[in-house]
């Protein structure tokens, strides 16, 4: 019977966070992917903290995981907001045609 | 408890939502009645600083000290002249909004909040007071391509570095036990040897911070977001944001991360090398002025963390006077290039600052020490900012940071002079559009204090030394 610790939660995490990495590096499509991205690696981090909040048992990892939660809403909202503002200028949201400053 | 210790920070806030609720309710527009409220509050803020008691308050989430007032200081007075410098730019490009006074009034309660972070949470949570209110401000020429280009950028890259400190947060957190300063630089203090866990979080958490002040290898942000922001905006980004992260990385580093100094020292000295060089190369070829401060940023940054890689007290002293006199000389160059506009068109390029010494020998006069400082020619005040960096950095040996910060001083003062060659000594254009008074009156301080500062350093030596003994403890 295999028993899901502290190392499940951490490894898992960092998968997700990993992914979140590379789904902003690799992603060669949309913006609103990348906004899922950066909440993949908020979800990682908080999964982190409550893992090592419940096998530290203490609380404070757990209060820190609701602060990011709510400053991830807010973040995702600006996120939005300018991807509209972006979309309005050009008309497209694809990764590759944010390029117009450069040198 | 005592929250009085944060009464700046409450009264900056709560002074920012009043003014928010007056600026929305009046039907007409109301952004300069709102642009001087907030003038008020951010000195108002000073002032308070000034008078702040010592301690920790919140449950240790929150420290007030000399290094926290020498700081929040700084960042207000950078923030006051980015909103003078803007006022009458937004007007002429006809993007008064009230909203900008106030966004920058509440990053500025963020980046009080991150100097007086004695927690990682505290920390967390101003650092993105600071960026929310930063990226909306990035693209608050909204219906300019170039300025969405700029935020969705910034945006993307700051939430990318939040991820990176709050992976950094959660690991060091988890393996040291506590996201406390102090109970993390006893924990650190009392172990024989750290764990590998914590080390990969500073790693992280060093990581997310470069990215705040733009170091190399997380720079590349810097350039496009400047390029693409309204003027008055890059002034601001490049002074009192940098100011506030660069507090932020000698008190963590010197602070909680104190006895782990060997493994993060390698990291420092490396940014700082590649920030130097970069700074240094890179802006050679730059035709777009605010491109080429943004280099030029980056190259100051360089220097700044040298002090911190040196450490000590010598070190950080010179980390902090660094930045002081940064702000002045980066504000007034920043003046002059928010005053470069012609028939009402704001105008970005090197070569459109030609003749400047004949058609407003003024303000050529102004840039040309700006320019001089900034390429650390003695007397002014850049060459006392890179002496007290370098002079550390050869007591303690790093002669590898001293060489390479004087070599890369000598290669960024081409593209200073350059500019200097090009307002004395290219054919003239025509003049600029009549200059405001705000700006004036930035340039004018802003060019005696870094011309005259030989003259009076000690109460600024004094006080950075003050201010380093709190922290070092």
């Amino acid at each position: 019977m295999l028993t899901i610790g502290l190392a499940h939660y951490l490894t898992l995490g960092a998968i997700l966070f990993v992914l979140g990495i590379f789904g902003i590096f690799m992603n060669r499509k949309n913006v609103i992917v990348i906004l899922m991205s950066i909440e993949l690696i908020l979800l990682a981090v908080n999964i982190n903290l409550v893992g090592f909040s419940a096998a530290l048992d203490d609380l404070a990892g757990q209060v820190f995981a609701l602060f990011i939660l709510t400053v991830a809403a807010a973040e995702a909202a600006i996120g939005l907001a300018m991807v509209v503002i972006y979309f309005r200028n050009r008309g497209t949201i694809e990764v590759e045609d944010i390029s117009a400053l450069k040198g | 408890m005592n929250w009085t210790l944060a009464l700046p920070e409450i009264t900056l806030a709560l002074c920012g939502l009043a003014i928010l609720v007056g600026g929305v309710l009046p039907k007409r527009d109301t952004s300069f009645a709102v642009s001087i409220a907030t003038l008020g509050a951010l000195l108002l803020a000073a002032a308070l600083v000034l008078v702040q008691k010592e301690g920790t308050a919140f449950g240790g989430q929150y420290i007030a000290d000399s290094f926290s007032s020498f700081m929040k200081v700084l960042c207000l007075l950078g923030a006051a002249m980015g909103l003078v410098l803007s006022m009458d730019f937004f007007q002429k490009q006809g993007l008064s909004r009230f909203e900008f006074p106030v966004l920058l009034l509440f990053a500025t309660v963020g980046m009080m909040v991150m100097i007086s972070a004695n927690d990682l949470m505290s920390l967390y949570m101003g650092l993105e007071l600071l960026s929310l209110p930063l990226y909306v401000i990035a693209a608050i020429d909204r219906d300019n391509s170039r300025a969405a280009e700029a935020g969705l950028k910034y945006f993307v890259l700051g939430a990318l570095a939040s991820g990176l400190l709050l992976y950094g947060a959660s690991l060091v957190y988890g393996f040291a036990g506590t996201t406390n300063f102090d109970r993390l630089a006893d924990a650190l203090s009392a172990q024989q040897g750290v764990s590998a866990g914590v080390v990969v979080g500073i790693v992280f958490i060093i990581a997310a911070l470069s990215f705040k002040i733009s170091a190399v290898p997380f720079h590349m942000w810097t350039p496009d977001v400047y390029e693409g922001a309204p003027t008055p905006v890059t002034a601001f980004f490049a002074s009192a944001p940098k100011i506030a992260a660069v507090a932020l990385l000698v008190r963590v580093l010197a602070g909680p991360f104190g006895e782990t100094v060997a493994q993060w020292q390698q990291v420092i000295v490396l940014a700082s090398l590649g920030s130097m060089v970069l700074g240094a190369l890179a802006a050679i070829g730059q035709r777009n002025i605010k491109r080429l401060m943004a280099y030029s940023s980056i190259g100051h940054i360089g220097f700044a963390l040298m002090g911190l890689a040196v450490g000590g007290e010598s070190g950080l002293r010179g980390v902090l006077l660094y930045m002081a006199i940064y702000l002045f000389m980066n504000m007034g160059a920043f003046a002059v290039l928010i005053s470069m506009r012609r028939d009402g068109q704001a105008v970005e390029g090197v070569d459109d600052l030609a003749g400047l010494g004949r058609t407003d020998p003024a303000m050529a006069l102004a840039m040309a020490v700006f320019m001089f400082s900034m390429a650390g020619v003695p007397p002014l005040a850049g060459f006392f900012s890179k002496l007290y960096v370098l002079l550390p950095a050869i007591e303690k040996g790093f002669w590898v940071l001293a060489l390479v910060g004087v070599l890369s001083s000598v290669v960024s003062a081409y593209y200073y002079l350059r500019i200097i060659k090009v307002m004395y000594f290219d054919p003239a254009l025509p003049g600029f559009d009549a200059r405001p008074v705000g700006l004036s009156v930035v340039l004018a301080g802003t060019g005696l204090f870094t011309t005259f500062f030989f003259l009076f350093p000690a109460p600024l030596l004094a006080a950075a030394r003050h201010a380093v003994a709190s922290i070092l403890g």
